[in-house]
């Protein structure tokens, strides 16, 4: 019983960790990025690529997707991105769409469309008894990091110079700008940030997930029910929503398994029944 | 309009005629082979062709004073995309036979088609019971899952296993694969406590590992799609089901010799049961698998490999059969009965069912020269599909 908490709430981080950055983009900049897996599956294979090609260790590799997936959002933002943020959110969802195939097809030439299999180190392999439930020693590590990311970023938000000038170029861009704010870099910034996270949550999902060219598709469900039910305003919302349905996704399954994979779905839309603006969002802003 | 599209019609008849007449000429005997060359069942395909190619180049290209020429089309894994390709190898290019399906929707999309078209399709991979049921121009050279499966069910029976219990990718074989096993596995005098069904499309086994674990069956069978089988197998050591005293079986899909390395050392001493390992002993496979390596290096062969193999094998034997006659209902008369010597072992197709009768074999997981290998400590002999009847 335990062990399924435990299994749901590491499932529900993974999702988290790679949604956030989603949350972070559609929330604070009002920017619909659908090609946000894209940057997360950046990730998962530059890990496949360096510990099964090179033979770099596990932990190097975590850094290094989000540094690369950063790079490659910062990049794409200032050439691609910035071009459509006063455009209309049709316009956002068919070119981060289109961007989504791009990547996929792109991937699907360079690596193949085989899954990719990424072999963990043994010290992150096995289990270990708490409190006598049996606990993957990866499952704990992906719960230490993310828990640790979003305190982390609550806190940056919240408390920080930075956190304030963002929340302020959000609002209303123009006066943040007349306020000698420098709304375009911050932009930029945030915008690397997401997709460093979503590169993060790629490397850190490849042992678990594993790794094709479909995953930005696949997952994008995912992130999008994540968004739906935790609202967008805060960084707390998405992460209970997140944790919610990773448990109960992977307790559905093992309960009743007849019905497990649809659980989520239901959750989904008896919560924008009852409340369409998000499960956790104060106020509907906008 | 109709008159327009009826002119065209015959015209491209009249345009057709002189244009079939010199083939005819040459003797040419078109086979189109139909494999899966993009998208996640990329692999298989890779495998077929190589496999048909490899039979060619050792064989020759003339069978029966005929020239054989091998037509590969990709169907991105894809039911319409079979079928189209169906249709246009069959009413344009004029195959006399069509290879290939490498999953089971792909090939009964193309059932109706080669029966109206009276075409044989030699079925290299898709491996659910029925396929063969739904056309009788179908002939298999690959395997069924149930065939695969029944020996590991006796073979663990044998063990002293009591109880078992069944985890499956929820589609066609799948379902095959669990009945196969609770069937067998119950008449030797066992239990399947529980059959656990996955979505086909699912990443997260961990429920339903964690409920096998929860069980404590003495066995569980696994069965999953090759593709899909690393992840599985990875998930299942993490969550320490081999050394909860659970013994972890499957047919050879999730140890597939493409991917067995890939996997990694974890799976090492995991018994499966299938037709085909690069590490079976005779002398035919060896040669096999040394001229399908200098063929295609860095490629092992697998399952799916030496079914392309013996694919081009029965339609070879076929056609010297009827003496380079390439009508559909004398090719798959001849196919049926014929027994050879394939790398796998001696196979037969049944004469009643168009399907493959061959050896299975018992493999555990062991190292060989620092690679991973499916080595056969124990076979049954000549396995009939224990469904079809």
């Amino acid at each position: 019983m335990l062990t399924i908490l435990f299994d749901g709430v590491a499932y529900g981080m993974l999702l988290f960790v790679l949604a956030v950055g989603l949350c972070v983009t559609l929330g604070l900049m009002n920017f619909i990025n659908l090609a946000h897996g894209a940057f997360a599956m950046a990730g998962g294979y530059l890990t496949v690529i360096m510990m099964n090609r090179l033979g770099v260790s596990f932990f190097w590799c975590l850094p290094a997707a989000f540094l690369a997936s950063a790079v490659l959002g910062v990049t794409l933002e200032r050439i691609l991105y910035r071009r459509l943020y006063d455009k209309t959110h049709l316009d956002q969802v068919l070119f981060s769409i289109g961007l989504i195939f791009m990547s996929m097809a792109a991937v699907d030439y360079f690596m193949g469309a085989s899954q990719q299999i990424v072999n963990l180190p043994p010290a992150l392999s096995g289990r270990i008894e708490i409190l006598g439930a049996s606990i993957g020693v990866y499952r704990l590590f992906v719960i230490a990091i993310c828990g640790l990311l979003t305190v982390g970023l609550q806190l940056v938000i919240a408390r920080t110079r930075f956190g304030s000038r963002l929340r302020a170029s959000v609002d209303d861009g123009r006066v943040a700008r007349g306020m000698g704010i420098d709304v375009t870099g911050i932009f930029a910034l945030t915008f690397a940030f997401g997709s460093g996270l979503a590169g993060l949550g790629g490397a850190l999902g490849a042992p678990i997930l594993s790794m094709d060219p479909s995953f930005p598709l696949k997952y994008m469900i995912y992130f999008l029910i994540v968004i739906s039910i935790g609202g967008t305003t805060t960084i707390t919302g998405p992460f209970f929503a997140a944790i919610l349905l990773g448990v109960a996704d992977v307790a559905g399954k093992y309960f009743i398994p007849a019905i497990g994979g649809f659980i989520i779905y239901t959750i989904m839309v008896a919560v924008l029944i009852f409340r369409p603006q998000g499960l956790f969002t104060r106020s509907a802003k906008r | 309009m109709i008159f327009r599209s009826i002119l065209a019609w015959a015209l491209g008849l009249a345009a057709g005629l002189p244009l079939a007449a010199p083939a005819a000429a040459q003797e040419t005997v078109k086979v189109g082979l139909i494999a899966t060359l993009t998208g996640p069942q990329a692999a298989s395909g890779r495998q077929k062709v190589a496999g048909a190619r490899l039979y060619m180049a050792e064989k020759g290209n003339m069978v029966a004073g005929k020239r054989i020429e091998l037509i590969i089309k990709d169907d991105t894994g894809v039911a319409d995309v079979t079928r189209r390709h169906a249709q246009e190898l069959i009413v344009n290019d004029k195959v006399a036979a069509l290879a290939g399906f490498s999953l089971t929707p792909l090939a009964l999309a193309v059932a109706p088609v080669i029966t109206q078209a009276k075409t044989p399709a030699i079925i290299m991979t898709a491996g659910t019971s029925i396929i063969t049921e739904r056309s009788p121009y179908f002939v298999r050279v690959s395997f069924t899952l149930p065939q695969q499966t029944v020996p590991v069910a006796e073979w663990v029976a044998k063990e002293g296993a009591k109880t078992a219990v069944s985890l499956v990718s929820d589609y066609g074989p799948g379902i095959d694969a669990q009945d196969a096993f609770k069937m067998r596995f119950e008449e030797r005098g066992g239990k399947v406590i529980d059959q656990l069904k996955a979505p086909l499309a699912n990443p997260e086994f961990a429920p339903f590992l964690q409920k096998a674990r929860d069980l404590k069956p003495d066995v569980l069978f696994l069965f999953v799609p090759a593709p899909t089988a690393g992840a599985l197998m990875r998930q299942v050591i993490d969550r320490g089901l081999t050394s909860a005293n659970i013994r972890v079986v499957g047919t050879g899909d999730i140890t597939d010799d493409d991917q067995l390395n890939g996997i990694g050392d974890n799976v090492l001493g995991l018994i499966t049961s299938h037709f085909y390992s690069a590490a079976h002993g005779s002398a035919a496979n060896q040669k096999f698998v040394a001229e399908f390596k200098k063929a295609n290096p860095g490629m092992r062969p697998n399952f799916i490999g030496v079914s392309g193999y013996d694919g081009m094998h029965a339609f070879y034997e076929a056609l010297k059969k009827t003496n380079g006659d390439t009508s559909g209902d004398k090719l798959v008369e001849a196919m049926k009965g014929l027994t050879w010597e394939s790398p796998r072992g001696m196979m037969t197709i049944d004469p009643q069912t168009r399907d493959v009768i061959q050896d299975v074999y018992i493999r555990k997981v062991e190292k060989k020269d620092g690679e991973l290998y499916n080595v056969e400590f124990d076979v049954v002999k000549q396995v009939k599909d224990p469904i079809h009847k």
